[in-house]
């Protein structure tokens, strides 16, 4: 990973490391509370009172799950009620063609399908994953945030972000390291 | 009361202390830490090298899948005439180790989905294998039906498509449902172990020092760094997974007991079916966890992530899903006389008595019911060595049930003159070894390229992993969705 020369316009933005999930916590509470929004925490492992600290209550992906849900279960019925009554409709004994309990079980299995495929591609979408390039990966010692370190990250877009004061904010909370992110 | 009977009493107090002590053994021992944990699992891998038993491993049973080439392209050229199959028992060894196979993987899904939704975090050091195994069991069992088929190259037939013949599938036919039954859970599963995989995949790419691992492993891991939002919507991901996973995992087994039960064929039509095929694939299924996870702790020496807690409650798991099979056996066996159809008492009496392969079935009742029993000892489940015997002996149970419910219900038919007597020739046997050998090849390749505990799970376990008292690091209810 390159270090390019830094200047002001092109800082992702402060990032602080430090030892434990609890004070990755109280970090994130107390730059909530100073009034920051745009920052982000990174830890090893999910950590809900980080992601509720940072102000991250609701993810829309349970209502995305719940219409391809809907949509796959639709669908999959549809299928089989336009086969087997419309379009190839098969006379065996005069029995219905519309024979509705028959569809259920792989209307469910689409239901499930379709709810499974929107879970993870929604997942995915919505975390903008995969994204092979983050300027979080400039930082040597960020890869450790797979490991055992936990990080909080202001970023520079934020209306309060400003480098020297941030810095002093952030280094005041006791982090290992604090390091100025460039893009 | 004497002196000497307090001390006794002192003694047996100390026994069974020791005793609810290894009941009750940690999930994961003292002493580890985020890095420990994540060294150790991560080094199987890019650290240790290969080892020679893991060598000597994968050469047999890439061995033993050679002979699923040449079983298949014998079968590609003769056609299903090379098998024992033929009128009246036209199911034979493709559907008895189809059904086997599926039954295999589902202890996989209920580890990985069940658990989590149950909140049982002594599964999260076995998840990831038990996902790996249900992925590889169901590629076994898809091989089986497709094979069966005849012609294996027509076989997108089954699905609906618009097609230049004008046709369609039958969707009132449970061999329809079975495709989109299984079709449907393979995809799950390989989604689940995936998303699952992801966050591990990142430590693999930031552990490896080799550029070309980090560059697979960065590839496969997305771009993944552990973001507080990311990881929120991740859990929320993967617990709507384990939800919509749970009733799927039901559905499949109930789904391929569909296919004998909704038949009119007494043996097979019975409504005890469903919940009995379920109870005995979760049996299965528990029987081959151990039998991969006892080698693999000991070889690999991750006695301290998969201690003896997990051992004993797989244990007890087999123990009672095994009983409620026992009660379906008991059931089947009640309702051919109950039912006062002579055709059904006809049956089971031919199955245990009259009919020539009444050894099979007292072979499953010794196996799958009588045997397992030894794990009421406490001592049995306490010990991995008893456990693994115990856990060969339900594996070869349960392929003695369905060998039982196939071929003994098809060889006698409603009329004398359709009996039939089914013998499975060398390449059934040939095709049946090449999967396992397709099984336990594909084991040995996840072992060596995959993270085979899930490292992030396990980061979750360790007490400074808790933020607040008495919280759940990991894993929130259904319930905060």
């Amino acid at each position: 990973m390159s270090h390019a020369p830094v200047n002001n316009d092109s800082i992702y933005g402060m990032l602080a490391e430090f030892d434990t999930p609890i004070e990755l916590t109280e970090a994130a509470e107390k730059a909530y509370a100073a009034g920051f929004r745009h920052m982000d925490a990174y830890s090893p492992f999910p950590i809900e009172e980080v992601s509720e600290a940072i102000g991250f209550h609701r993810s829309r992906l349970p209502m995305i799950v719940l219409a391809g849900g809907l949509l796959g279960m639709l669908g999959g019925f549809a299928l089989q009620y336009w086969v087997s009554a419309l379009e190839y409709p098969l006379n065996i004994g005069g029995r219905p063609m519309a024979s509705w309990p028959a569809f259920i079980v792989p209307a469910y299995e689409c239901t499930i399908l379709a709810a499974s495929l929107s879970a993870v591609v929604g997942m995915f979408a919505l975390n903008g994953l995969p994204q092979p390039y983050h300027p979080l990966f400039n930082i040597m010692d960020f890869e450790r945030v797979t490991r055992d370190k936990f990080y909080l990250c202001i970023e520079s877009n934020d209306e309060q972000y400003d480098a020297s004061n941030t810095r002093k904010f952030l280094e005041d909370m006791r982090p290992n390291h604090v390091w100025e992110v460039p893009y | 009361m004497t002196p000497r009977g307090t001390v006794d009493n002192e003694l047996d107090e100390r026994r069974v202390d020791k005793l609810i002590s290894v009941e009750r053994a940690p999930v994961i021992e003292p002493g580890h830490s985020f890095g420990s944990v994540t060294d150790k699992i991560t080094s199987i891998v890019l650290r240790r090298g290969t080892p020679l038993w893991w060598l000597g491993g994968i050469a047999i049973t890439f061995g033993m899948l050679q002979l699923l080439l040449l079983a298949c392209t014998l079968l590609f050229f003769k056609g299903v005439g090379v098998w024992g199959i033929n009128i009246p028992i036209g199911w034979g060894f493709a559907i008895i180790n189809f059904v086997w196979w599926i039954g295999i993987g589902h202890a996989g899904t209920l580890i990985s989905a069940i658990l989590a939704l149950l909140k049982q975090s002594w599964r999260n050091s076995i998840n990831r294998f038990a996902e790996a195994m249900t992925l590889f069991a169901v590629m076994c069992a898809g091989l089986f039906p497709v094979l069966h088929t005849g012609r294996p190259w027509l076989a997108y037939w089954l699905f609906p498509y618009p097609s230049s013949m004008g046709t369609w599938p039958q969707f009132r036919s449970p061999l329809v449902w079975d495709v989109f039954a299984v079709s449907t859970y393979a995809t799950v599963s390989a989604l689940f172990w995936y998303v699952g995989l992801v966050p591990d995949l990142a430590t693999m790419r930031d552990t490896a020092r080799h550029p070309v691992p980090r560059f697979i492993y960065g590839m496969l891991a997305m771009g993944w760094r552990g973001s507080a939002r990311h990881w929120k919507r991740y859990e929320t991901a993967y617990i709507l997974l384990a939800g919509l996973s749970t009733p799927l995992v039901l559905s499949v087994h109930t789904v391929v007991s569909f296919d004998f039960a909704i038949s009119i064929l007494p043996g097979w039509h019975t409504t005890i079916f469903p919940p009995y095929f379920v109870a005995g694939a979760i049996y299965c299924g528990f029987a081959m966890v151990l039998f991969l996870a006892i080698p693999i702790r000991a070889l690999y020496g991750l006695e301290d992530l998969i201690t003896m807690r997990h051992l004993i409650n797989s244990g007890k798991v087999m123990l009672a899903t095994g009983l409620i099979v026992a009660y379906g056996y008991g059931m089947e066996a009640f309702a051919a006389f109950y039912s006062g159809n002579k055709y059904e008492r006809y049956m089971w009496l031919n199955r245990a008595w009259l009919g020539p392969y009444w050894w099979s079935y007292w072979a499953l009742l010794a196996t799958n019911i009588f045997t397992p029993q030894i794990l009421w000892i406490r001592k049995v489940r306490q010990s991995p060595f008893m456990l693994f015997l115990v856990s060969c002996v339900i594996l070869v149970g349960m392929w003695l049930e369905r060998f039982v419910i196939v071929v003994t219900s098809l060889h006698r038919d409603f009329l004398p003159s359709s009996w039939g007597f089914y013998k499975p020739t060398s390449i059934d046997w040939a095709t049946f070894v090449g999967t396992l050998g397709l099984f336990f090849t594909l084991m040995f390749l996840f072992l060596r390229v995959v993270p085979a505990i899930s490292i992030f799970e396990v980061r979750t376990l360790l007490p400074e992993a808790k933020v607040s008292k008495g919280g759940d690091a990991h894993l929130m209810s259904s319930a905060d969705l």
